[in-house]
């Protein structure tokens, strides 16, 4: 009966995500990287995300914003963990609107990032989870269980897939991408290879800083992810031993019961 | 008194005298503990322990939530995002309460299943069943509303199409969408009201939760073979069952345990897998989502709702005869709130003698049927509205109501049932025989 249980569970489990699956309605190609943060016990690599707020800063932020992020988090353990110092300097090279003083001022660490400037550039603090990378077989998004949600995975293959064909359309010139639902989008090719110049030496090619600016946008949308699995592996852990002593505690008490007085096998 | 004869409270201590003459509340206690209950309940008899344990949890994470939130269109969505990287464990609460309602409906579907499968819908159980109803559609209002709060696209949308089937009523449907929406338009009234009545309504789920276990604790469980315990005496009733406590209160709490194990493995390594991508995007009333899906519980009757279309016979007819009242969207409404009014009427429609399905061989197999069709419904109504899958929704919903409307009514006159225990006590013996003396692999057999 347990197995039966467990069985209809996981199917329940591997239907329902189909609607997840289908409602994010993607068709293109999505590549499955492999992140630092994958799986039960993933955690962010600190560098990947200092390289992908270098990205971010010098090229994403020109047209797009992160207006539920404060810069205080990028000093966060777990994230970016950038020193204090560097916390306040990088805030500084913004402006934010202050109402207090009606005027421009230098950002301060509780400030957060400043919305998109372009109209229709959408805000990327929650993009990686806006989008799903992965729904199969046939919409019933089983594949995430395995491969996860492929948000991340979306953003990397969507900065690297482009093709190299545009099309206007109402006097706007749309680009071609193979990762993109429809397969041309507003956003021009952002990555050419050697865009940034990282710090640490790593060699900034296209797909390198499509998967580094992918890895801090993960962060950007689930800043508490290292925490949550540290909680979810401690309860998981806990449960496992109290189920165990409750099995055992349930066996003893109906065993009179069941004409058992020595232990056979269940 | 009504229900299975046991011992009742005696106070013993000065004290305890002085209360119980005042308020019997420690008597009260003690029969709800030690209710007898039949000693041969199987695993599927748990769900009543995770249902209870899924609203506390809902109401507790709820409350604290609702100390952080901002039910206002401008700032619902940051304000969930501010519980999600601000609060102090902001996020483990959110995502508890949010896969907490996944596990409340896995469970209740289990529960309402399982109650299928065993004839618990009988007599005399008919009240405990519709209040179970009663419960559920209330869920379903309650978490419906609960996901309209974080105000993502899909938050919206839903609630747009949602409250928009209102409006498909005749003559009133204006006016009722007007009234339930606070406006022309799904906008921040719409909100304001759903955050309270969100807050509302577990708290009349809990008052219903009383009366649900008040009546079966008035009639005594149902239980695998359907066979009631007997009542004869008291010492013939504890032949057929034992007390709650410990002996169900251990083991139902050794299934809590494991599932939860599950549970706490979804929120903490894949909290989002149930939900969708489109709502971390903040509502825009002026770009529709491709696709407006509703959450997963709801799949099987949102695809009842879209199968009945303008083309189908039935709504032809009904459109016909009603000379146009009914249309196909309010002819689908209909639908969507009499599959589950059908099933709200089993205990009339199931004319078969036999309680447990145990005992029913054509049953069995219409039965399963059932369950298969509700998760090929769930499926359907996550795929988008064309063909094949408008043809297959069809087929599915007719099945879900020919089940009730057709099939249970037929069943209980053209079907030769097994032999059934004699009681429970014989039905609890054989199966220990058969486990303790033969390989294992046996299912108890009916003793003569």
């Amino acid at each position: 009966m347990i197995r039966k249980i467990t069985l209809s569970a996981l199917t329940a489990l591997g239907l329902v995500a189909g609607a997840a699956a289908n409602a994010a309605g993607g068709a293109g190609y999505v590549e499955d990287y492999d992140f630092s943060f994958e799986g039960p016990f993933g955690t962010f690599d600190q560098m990947q995300l200092q390289r992908g707020l270098q990205v971010y800063t010098e090229i994403c932020s020109a047209c797009h914003g992160l207006q539920y992020v404060p810069f205080r988090t990028l000093g966060d353990s777990g994230g970016p963990d950038l020193p204090d110092d560097q916390v306040r300097a990088y805030a500084e090279f913004y402006e934010v609107y202050d109402p207090v003083i009606d005027d421009f001022r230098a950002a301060l660490p509780t400030d957060h990032f400043p919305e998109s400037g372009l109209e229709n550039a959408p805000d990327l603090s929650l993009m990686a989870k806006a989008r799903a990378g992965f729904h199969g077989p046939y919409g019933l998004g089983i594949s995430q269980l395995f491969r996860g949600m492929g948000g991340a995975e979306y953003i990397a293959s969507l900065l690297v897939n482009y093709n190299g064909s545009e099309r206007e359309e109402a006097g706007v010139v749309l680009y071609g991408n193979d990762t993109y639902a429809g397969g041309y989008l507003a956003m021009g090719p952002p990555l050419w290879g050697d865009d940034v110049e990282y710090e640490d030496g790593t060699e900034a090619t296209i797909e390198q800083q499509a998967q580094d600016v992918a890895a801090f946008l993960m962060w950007t949308a689930e800043p508490k992810q290292n925490a949550r699995k540290e909680a979810g592996f401690i309860a998981v852990l806990f449960l496992s031993i109290f189920s165990v002593l409750l099995y055992l505690t349930n066996k003893r008490i109906w065993a009179p019961l069941k004409g058992k007085g020595t232990t056979p096998a269940e | 008194m009504a229900g299975i004869p046991h011992d009742h409270y005696e106070p013993n201590s000065k004290g305890e005298k002085w209360l119980h003459r005042r308020l019997p509340v420690v008597g009260l206690m003690y029969d709800t503990l030690m209710i007898p209950t039949p000693k041969n309940l199987n695993w599927m008899w748990i769900w009543g322990i995770v249902l209870t344990f899924c609203l506390a949890l809902q109401i507790i994470t709820g409350i604290v939530l609702a100390m952080h939130y901002t039910p206002h269109v401008d700032l619902a969505f940051a304000s969930v995002e501010h519980i999600m990287r601000n609060v102090n464990g902001g996020h483990m609460l959110r995502y508890l309460h949010q896969n907490g309602a996944s596990l409340f409906f896995i469970a209740v579907y289990a529960h309402i299943f399982r109650g299928l499968y065993y004839g618990s819908y009988k007599e005399p159980r008919e009240v405990t069943w519709i209040i179970g109803i009663l419960i559920f559609v209330l869920m379903m209002g309650t978490a419906f509303m609960g996901y309209v709060l974080p105000w993502g696209q899909m938050s919206f949308w839903g609630a747009t199409v949602i409250t928009g089937l209102f409006g498909a009523i005749p003559f009133v449907g204006d006016a009722i969408l007007t009234w339930l929406q606070g406006g022309p338009a799904v906008d921040n009234a719409t909100l304001n009201r759903f955050f309270s009545l969100h807050y509302l309504l577990p708290f009349l789920i809990v008052g219903l939760v009383v009366v649900h276990i008040w009546a079966f604790h008035t009639t005594g469980n149902n239980n695998p073979t359907g066979v009631e315990v007997r009542r004869t005496s008291k010492e013939d009733a504890a032949k057929d069952t034992v007390p709650f406590w410990p002996y169900y209160v251990i083991k139902d709490l050794f299934a809590l345990a494991i599932i939860l194990a599950v549970f706490f493995a979804v929120v903490g390594f894949m909290p989002n897998y149930l939900g969708h991508p489109d709502n971390y995007i903040e509502a825009n009333p002026l770009a529709t989502p491709a696709h407006i899906v509703p959450e997963w519980y709801f799949l099987p009757f949102y695809a009842i709702l879209r199968a009945f279309t303008g083309d189908v016979w039935v709504v032809i007819a009904a459109n016909f005869l009603t000379g146009g009242i009914i249309d196909a969207k309010f002819f689908g409404v209909i639908a969507m709130f009499g599959a589950i009014v059908a099933m709200a009427l089993a205990p009339w429609l199931d004319t078969s003698s036999v309680r447990s399905g145990k005992y029913r061989p054509m049953f069995k197999w219409w039965f399963w049927l059932l369950v298969i069709d509700f998760f090929f419904l769930m499926w359907l109504g996550a795929m988008p509205a064309e063909e094949p899958y408008a043809t297959l929704s069809l087929i599915a919903s007719a099945y879900w109501f020919a089940y009730f409307l057709v099939i249970l009514p037929l069943l209980g006159v053209i079907e030769k049932p097994l032999p059934q225990p004699e009681t429970i006590e014989a039905d609890f013996e054989a199966h220990k025989a058969a486990k303790n003396g033969g390989s294992g692999a046996a299912e108890a057999t009916p003793a003569e």
